[in-house]
């Protein structure tokens, strides 16, 4: 064992250079898997989407893009605040970390609000796919019985995203204790980056769903 | 060549300059929407989005400073992504172009 091992580093590794390496890239594969998770509803969009491109038109008008832009502006900030949370563990500044885990977690739960708030608007709207569907109504004077497959997407990949999100809040609750409790230093900081990591990972994510959802041609 | 130190960090100067530039970005998608270009219209959207994308993978996710093995594994999710839609597409759009009897 060499004078460099210090309690931080793991038996396994030689030093903490190669263990943060070995956790990043742990955390990249895992994102691998998380982008064909997703990558396989995105691709039940696409081929839908090609099928059905009235349909799609149509139901995507019925989504608010107000409330997608407010969201999407509220997941860009708290990726803006999740980068400095990780800047400051960098710095070994763990008050400041503490803070900007907070404010991250803050804007995660406002996003979920307003996400929130859409589907209940759509519940009201009888726009959930089912036997309370809206299957009668006009799309501007046709019946389009096939606008059922878009919300069925639209719920089951935001669905899907704000289940990831709200893992995202349950990391941060634990990054949260971790660092008040005094885990992370300059020198050991690997789960405030990885963590980060999976935090932008489901901004990317919501960065596509956002435009395939909500802005299918809105110019008619 | 960009220096892969292990503990770089990332100045707050150039977060703040990320952040403005995915804001623009994001303004920029939602009135592309309103503007008629017809079939056109998902390709300006997606190609928003991965210039969106490939800025937080860069910078907010520091593959831009990290080791050559990150960028092959980030690389790799995003081909094999198109490497599944592409294919399923191809299927899909050129299936009736040859009739096949009995069916």
């Amino acid at each position: 064992m060499s004078d460099t091992h210090s309690s931080l580093v793991a038996h396994q590794f030689d030093d903490g250079v190669q263990q943060k390496q070995a956790t990043t890239l742990g955390m990249w594969v895992f994102l691998i898997t998380e982008i064909m998770f997703f990558g396989g509803l995105i691709l039940a969009y696409t081929v839908y989407r090609v099928k059905y491109p009235e349909e799609f038109h149509h139901a995507s008008k019925h989504l608010d893009y107000v409330m997608g832009t407010v969201n999407t502006c509220v997941l860009l900030c708290s990726s803006l605040t999740m980068a400095f949370a990780v800047h400051a563990a960098q710095e070994g500044k763990r008050k400041l970390t503490m803070i900007f885990i907070v404010v991250t977690m803050v804007l995660g739960a406002a996003f979920l609000g307003v996400k929130g708030w859409e589907y209940y608007t759509k519940y009201t709207d009888h726009l959930i796919p089912g036997p309370n569907y809206a299957i009668n109504h006009l799309w501007e004077g046709a019946l389009l019985p096939k606008t059922q497959i878009f919300f069925s997407l639209y719920f089951a990949m935001t669905g899907l995203h704000a289940f990831h999100m709200l893992i995202g809040l349950g990391l941060m609750t634990w990054l949260f204790v971790k660092t008040k409790r005094g885990r992370f230093s300059k020198e050991y900081y690997n789960p405030v980056e990885v963590c980060g990591l999976y935090w932008h990972f489901i901004d990317i994510v919501w960065i596509f769903l956002f435009p395939l959802l909500y802005l299918i041609d809105r110019s008619h | 060549m960009i220096e892969h130190s292990e503990n770089h960090i990332v100045p707050k100067k150039t977060y703040y300059i990320v952040f403005a530039t995915l804001m623009v970005l994001l303004f920029v998608t939602v009135a592309m929407a309103f503007v008629p270009l017809g079939p056109f219209n998902i390709y300006v959207a997606m190609a928003i989005a991965m210039t969106k994308g490939a800025l937080v993978v860069l910078y907010f996710m520091h593959v831009r400073y990290s080791n050559r093995l990150i960028w092959v594994a980030a690389g790799a999710g995003f081909v094999w992504l198109v490497i599944l839609i592409a294919f399923t597409l191809a299927d899909y759009s050129s299936r009736g172009w040859i009739k096949v009897p009995g069916k």
